[in-house]
């Protein structure tokens, strides 16, 4: 590395900045005093302090990969209809705040003039929560960004209606490593192949115990191929979750026809009524299908829909196929129940029925 | 003005139509900017992008657009690097293949917080060759003043690329595409207005936080006060990543838990309170005459997991609050009724995260409860933390997760190793497996009793019934 001329600058290591001075004022003199709070409208949020004190919210969808030009703009909403202070949701919503109610009908208005969907609160679709794709990523199977502006352009029905029986949250992630994390529905690439090897670069660049060791079935031993140190993968026993292909680009595990798209249904972070849950296999081996994915597209219609007409009030997706049962959430949302279906990993028999409780 | 706020009332439509966008049959969407004719007089041009452009129609915004404008901008250093970053994202779209390698790119100081990035391309998209990531971390709770939101877009438009994501999943500030001659002087400017990098690597991470306090009822402790006294005092184990692999905060001031932190969170903070839901009869009345007995059974009543509710003949809540497992749904139905209780603290879950490599862990409970009120409490919260890296540190193998860990050693080995005793409200059931040896049970017990009786001694009086039901 080149060395700077001039005495480099030490950083001054000040960590989390301290949101106050960032802060509405009204949020910063409530803070830890608010009382109670309802929503007058999809979108709006309306919280009042133990002392009496009122803000209203507007949340509105962005794009999350955001030029400074549309920043700007976003400030300079803020500015001339709210009150200079925003916060982000941690699915890249904009919010504003404003302290009084008669400043929301402009502040929406404005905002969806401008091209921002303005809802993501209670009971609707929020904004899907994206990683960083072709866009960015070393190791991605396919894109964040444009799968997720595809979804949010059919779902920007119902991200700005609050008419889904609970909330639902939507992810996306490029890889097996799952970025994305788990969500009522998952949209996450699925490798089908095992990894293709460039033998003649693995010894330069990988080191080789770390890839043996990454790999979750031990299917990769070190081996000579053509006089080279390299690695080989016993491929009856590979899952293709491409593990080793970070710590070994040479392992490539992405190609157009190997990267697909699975589907994962009923996961949820709250703990509201039952506990935490990850989510399941619903498809795999979907194309993946740039620019729009509609076969992905598709199905996701197909689950959420299922889900708005079926479901109780307040009955998480997970929650609902809990009550009905797997073999009609299949059925109504037109998907097949297949041998992988069936878990074989570790604990796989905890996810076994155990039990004479059969749904005809 | 009429709220209609906790119930949304559903009525069933029939589906959406299929909007034409979706199925890739509209027509190549103009550029929004509409300066292409202006990009052709210029000796650069705009590499073409008929898949990129399909992005922009529909109704949510465009992500696409944007990356054009900052193309467009013929006056900003940027732009030629993003006329070559549209085309090899334009290849990535027809190949269905990621063009990035990284490498090693630092600040002078720190050995992380830059994600760096080498186009494998770069021979036909050569501006874009290095785009490397300054991973920041935003101010606690993700709060911004408009002024400090264009302070950052200033930096970024002299030194870098013009494109920020708010927020990236870790909960940084991702300022993205950056030369590596340029990385340094973004992070002074960015240094210099009160901002720092994140972590990177095998390393202490960036956390999150929720709303909570700051404008959330349901709030049980101050999340900005744990989750900064925490990251700032380990900034050492984040800045310089000697770690045997990631480590994680979240803050949640609930057991909603907006920031996903059981999952996704090797050290999940969780607000949560011991003694009883507070309940506004008054208001519990006003909601069953609003939403009907009915609908208050279905959706209220018969919700609760642990069958804790009952609704009383003439319309108030009973609450069964020791059968009560603060799962929020009814202080979520009922935002004016029913509230947490005084007595708040923390529930604190260690282990989560996802698949790689012995499959997806949640966090489980390592202690229960955690008064968090008084400085000394918070003071408390940050040397159990400081315990659980060090532990970490000390006994994790190379890329190995605490969950990991957890796991290989045994839940009783690790709560030896951080001095925490085990509890019945950190198992779904005890043990069904007869294998083990249980020479030793009877002292255990001895010490169990003695706990019991240690804890009944400094516990807060039980309040009578008719008190806490206010």
């Amino acid at each position: 590395m080149k060395e700077a001329t001039a005495a480099p600058r030490r950083p001054v290591e000040t960590g989390v900045p301290d949101p106050f001075p960032f802060m509405h004022p009204k949020l910063k003199k409530n803070y830890g005093q608010w009382a109670w709070h309802d929503r007058p409208r999809p979108g709006v949020l309306h919280h009042v302090a133990k002392g009496g004190d009122e803000v209203w919210t507007v949340r509105a969808g962005t794009q999350r990969q955001l030029d400074v030009h549309t920043i700007r703009k976003l400030c300079d909403i803020a500015d001339q209809y709210a009150e200079g202070f925003v916060r982000f949701t941690t699915r890249s919503n904009i919010e504003f705040m404003v302290s009084r109610f008669e400043k929301v009908p402009a502040l929406i208005q404005k905002l969806q003039a401008e091209g921002f969907p303005v809802g993501g609160t209670g009971n609707s679709v929020s904004m899907i929560s994206h990683t960083q794709g072709w866009l960015h990523c070393d190791i991605p199977g396919t894109d964040a960004s444009g799968v997720v502006k595809s979804l949010m352009d059919f779902l920007h029905e119902e991200f700005i209606k609050e008419e889904m029986p609970n909330r639902v949250r939507i992810t996306t992630s490029c890889c097996q490593v799952n970025c994305g994390g788990q969500g009522d529905i998952a949209i996450n690439v699925q490798y089908t192949k095992p990894p293709r090897i460039n033998h003649d670069l693995v010894a330069n660049v990988c080191e080789r115990p770390a890839v043996v060791a990454r790999c979750p079935v031990a299917a990769i031993r070190p081996a000579m191929v053509n006089g080279k140190p390299s690695l080989e993968v016993d491929e009856k026993k590979c899952v293709c979750c491409g593990a080793c292909y970070p710590p070994c680009p040479p392992m490539q595990i992405n190609g157009p026809d190997s990267t697909k798209i699975a589907i994962w249904v009923g996961g949820k972070h709250s703990n509201a009524r039952s506990r935490p849950t990850f989510h399941k296999l619903a498809v795999a081996n979907l194309p993946n299908n740039p620019p729009r994915w509609p076969e992905v597209a598709e199905v996701v219609r197909n689950i959420l829909y299922a889900y708005k007409n079926n479901a109780k009030d307040w009955e998480r997706l997970g929650e609902w196929i809990e009550r009905i049962g797997w073999p009609r959430f299949f059925d109504l949302a037109g998907l097949a129940f297949t041998k992988h279906h069936l878990d074989t990993w570790v604990g796989a028999r905890h996810t076994m029925n155990m039990s004479a409780h059969i749904r005809f | 003005m009429e709220y209609n706020a906790t119930i949304a009332p559903r009525e069933t439509r029939p589906d959406l139509s299929w909007p034409t966008f979706i199925m890739g049959l509209a027509s190549r969407a103009p550029s929004a900017t509409g300066n292409e004719a202006a990009m052709s007089s210029d000796d650069r041009k705009a590499h073409p992008t008929p898949h990129l452009d399909q992005l922009e129609s529909g109704p949510w915004p465009s992500f696409v657009t944007g990356l054009k404008r900052l193309r467009d901008a013929k006056d900003k250093p940027y732009a030629a690097m993003m006329n070559d970053l549209l085309g090899q994202l334009e290849q990535s779209y027809s190949e269905r293949m990621g063009y990035w390698k990284g490498g090693t790119v630092s600040v002078f100081g720190y050995g992380g917080g830059i994600i760096p990035r080498f186009s494998e391309v770069a021979d036909k998209f050569p501006a874009s060759k290095e785009f490397h990531t300054l991973r920041v971390q935003p101010p606690a709770g993700f709060h911004y003043t408009t002024d400090i939101l264009r302070k950052l877009c200033d930096v970024w438009e002299q030194y870098g690329s013009g494109l920020i994501a708010l927020h990236g999943q870790s909960g940084d500030i991702m300022f993205q595409g950056c030369t590596t001659e340029n990385t340094q002087k973004a992070f002074d400017a960015l240094n210099k207005i009160g901002f720092d990098l994140g972590g990177a690597g095998p390393a202490l991470r960036t956390s999150m936080s929720c709303v909570g306090h700051a404008r959330c009822e349901m709030s049980c402790y101050d999340e900005i006060k744990a989750h900064r006294s925490i990251i700032n005092k380990h900034l050492d184990e984040m800045h310089r990543p000697a770690l045997p692999y990631k480590f994680k905060f979240k803050f949640s001031g609930c057991p909603n838990d907006c920031v996903n932190a059981i999952q996704r969170a090797d050290f999940a903070v969780i607000g949560t309170w011991r003694d009883d839901i507070k309940v506004d009869q008054d208001e519990v009345r006003a909601y069953v005459a609003k939403v009907g007995r009915k609908y208050m059974i279905d959706s209220v009543i018969a919700m609760c997991p642990t069958r804790a509710l009952s609704l009383n003949d003439d319309d108030t809540l009973e609450v069964d609050n020791k059968s009560c497992v603060r799962c929020m749904h009814c202080l979520n139905v009922m935002t004016k009724a029913l509230k947490p209780g005084d007595d708040r603290g923390v529930t604190i879950l260690i282990g989560g995260k996802r698949a790689l490599k012995i499959g997806d862990l949640m966090g489980t409970v390592v202690i229960p409860f955690m008064k968090l009120e008084t400085e000394e409490d918070y003071q408390k919260l940050v040397e159990f933390a400081g315990k659980v890296i060090e532990f970490f540190a000390e006994n994790a193998l190379e890329h190995e997760r605490i969950g990991e860990t957890m796991d290989r050693i045994g839940l009783p080995a690790f709560l030896e190793a951080i001095d925490v005793d085990p509890d019945p409200n950190m198992v779904r059931h005890p043990r069904t497996s007869c294998y083990v040896r249980t020479d030793d049970f009877t002292e255990e017990a001895e010490k169990y009793f003695a706990r019991k009786a240690r804890a009944a001694a400094t516990a807060p009086p039980e309040r009578a019934p008719s008190e806490a039901a206010e």
